[in-house]
């Protein structure tokens, strides 16, 4: 039991790592990778939103929108899982937003900490990307709390070595057209090779 | 007329909302490894960052500022999901291929970004137009990609072989190499550089610069009246 849980969990950190294996979140992943401190903030930011939003999509999708999931209110030949993108970016907006609010009154240290990457999260494609693919992969409640939190950590992990490798390589001497940018994909991408070498660990 | 067409064309290579505005990158790399799957990609974001320009412009002035995100939000993802289920309806199995990243266009940034750079302030059939415009560039890179993947790939381009392969009694051997998804990270950023090498003006400036050898680390440098004055 605790072992399937622990699998999910690694397996969503490196095999199917968001960032490096499947290219989620690409846009602020690259955007805000030239500091080593704000990316780990980012990174933070999207373990907690993910640790959140995954599983509550996920107990949506499986009482409310699935095929034959409103069978507890009697209605158990309803289909509603075309509104499923509309929804899960409805609770992911409601959550960040409550999220923001509640640490803005109780924890105001981390509420500045993170600034505005909380904001910003919505319309990050890993938080909905993660969603998509709870519901792909049908997991249920449990599975999904251990994906969120795997996923996220791993979209944090990736989005701080890239953050490193940046921060050393702004001293080289790179060709024009390289600078900033175009060395970013392709250091993005070598990572991205890298991370492939987990591929097909079965734990 | 000119300006309708700057409008349509600016995105394209001068403004190319993956190369220098760094947004939609996701969707651009996990589609490409295959031509096919790239255009049903093109198209379906083309269409939504089209229509929800438009209609986002035509209710520009009645959206209240502190709430437009979530009526953008809202308008962008059931557009998304007209794409969605129309392509499920049509083209089953390229909906497959593209599984999660046709819902992805509702956080594709060049649909908000668009939504929020250009049609809040402009009037509905020049935001159509806009909206397009960023689709064609969005297109164009997704379609180098796509080719230049499925070419070396797997010597075919839209299943058609253009390079004879070895098992057919060709002289190819096709680089599997070209599949791999990181692939297509490099491809990009090699693209950038050849549009930089183009497009001056799009360089960045580097933080840090070599210094040259310069007149002032050069122990005991010959006075020069001229440079003094001017230093």
């Amino acid at each position: 039991m605790i072992e399937n849980y622990l699998n999910i969990f690694i397996n969503a950190i490196f095999i199917e790592n968001l960032a490096l294996s499947v290219f989620l979140g690409m846009c602020t992943f690259i955007a805000i990778s030239k500091k080593i401190e704000a990316a780990i903030g980012l990174g933070i930011a999207v373990i907690v939103v993910l640790a959140i939003t995954v599983p509550i999509n996920n107990l949506i999708y499986n009482y409310i929108l699935r095929d034959g999931a409103l069978a507890w209110a009697g209605l158990s030949d309803v289909d509603l899982s075309f509104v499923g993108l509309i929804s899960y970016i409805g609770v992911i907006a409601a959550c960040v937003q409550i999220l923001e609010m509640f640490l803005d009154k109780y924890v105001p240290v981390l509420y500045n900490a993170l600034g505005i990457f909380l904001p910003l999260i919505t319309v990050n494609c890993a938080i909905l990307g993660a969603s998509l693919f709870m519901v792909e992969k049908d997991l249920y409640f449990g599975e999904s709390v251990a994906y969120g939190l795997g996923a996220g950590v791993g979209w944090a992990l990736a989005i701080t070595i890239l953050a490193g490798i940046r921060e050393k390589l702004k001293y080289s001497d790179m060709p024009e057209g390289l600078q900033g940018l175009g060395s970013t994909f392709i250091i993005v991408g070598l990572m991205s090779f890298g991370f492939m070498s987990f591929g097909g660990i079965i734990l | 007329m000119s300006k309708y067409s700057e409008i349509l064309f600016r995105p394209v290579f001068k403004e190319n909302p993956i190369a220098l505005q760094m947004l939609g990158i996701c969707s651009a790399l996990a589609v490409t490894s295959k031509l096919y799957p790239t255009l049903i990609m093109c198209v379906a974001l083309t269409v939504t960052v089209s229509l929800s320009n438009f209609f986002i412009s035509m209710i520009r002035n009645i959206t209240p500022s502190n709430i437009r995100i979530i009526v953008q939000m809202t308008i962008i993802s059931s557009l998304v999901i007209l794409v969605d289920q129309a392509l499920k309806a049509y083209d089953y199995e390229t909906s497959k291929t593209l599984s999660v990243f046709v819902g992805l266009i509702i956080t594709n940034c060049i649909v908000m970004g668009r939504a929020e750079a250009f049609a809040m302030q402009n009037p509905p059939g020049v935001s159509f137009l806009d909206g397009f415009g960023n689709g064609l560039g969005y297109s164009v890179i997704l379609i180098i990609l796509g080719t230049i993947r499925e070419l070396f790939g797997t010597g075919t381009i839209l299943e058609y072989e253009i390079f004879p392969l070895v098992q057919n009694g060709g002289w190819y051997v096709p680089n599997n190499f070209f599949l791999l998804p990181p692939v297509s990270f490099i491809l990009i950023g090699l693209i950038i550089w050849a549009l930089r090498a183009w497009q001056k003006d799009q360089i960045e400036e580097p933080e840090f610069r070599m210094s040259q050898n310069s007149p002032e680390i050069v122990p005991n440098p010959p006075p020069t009246p001229s440079s003094k004055a001017s230093s």
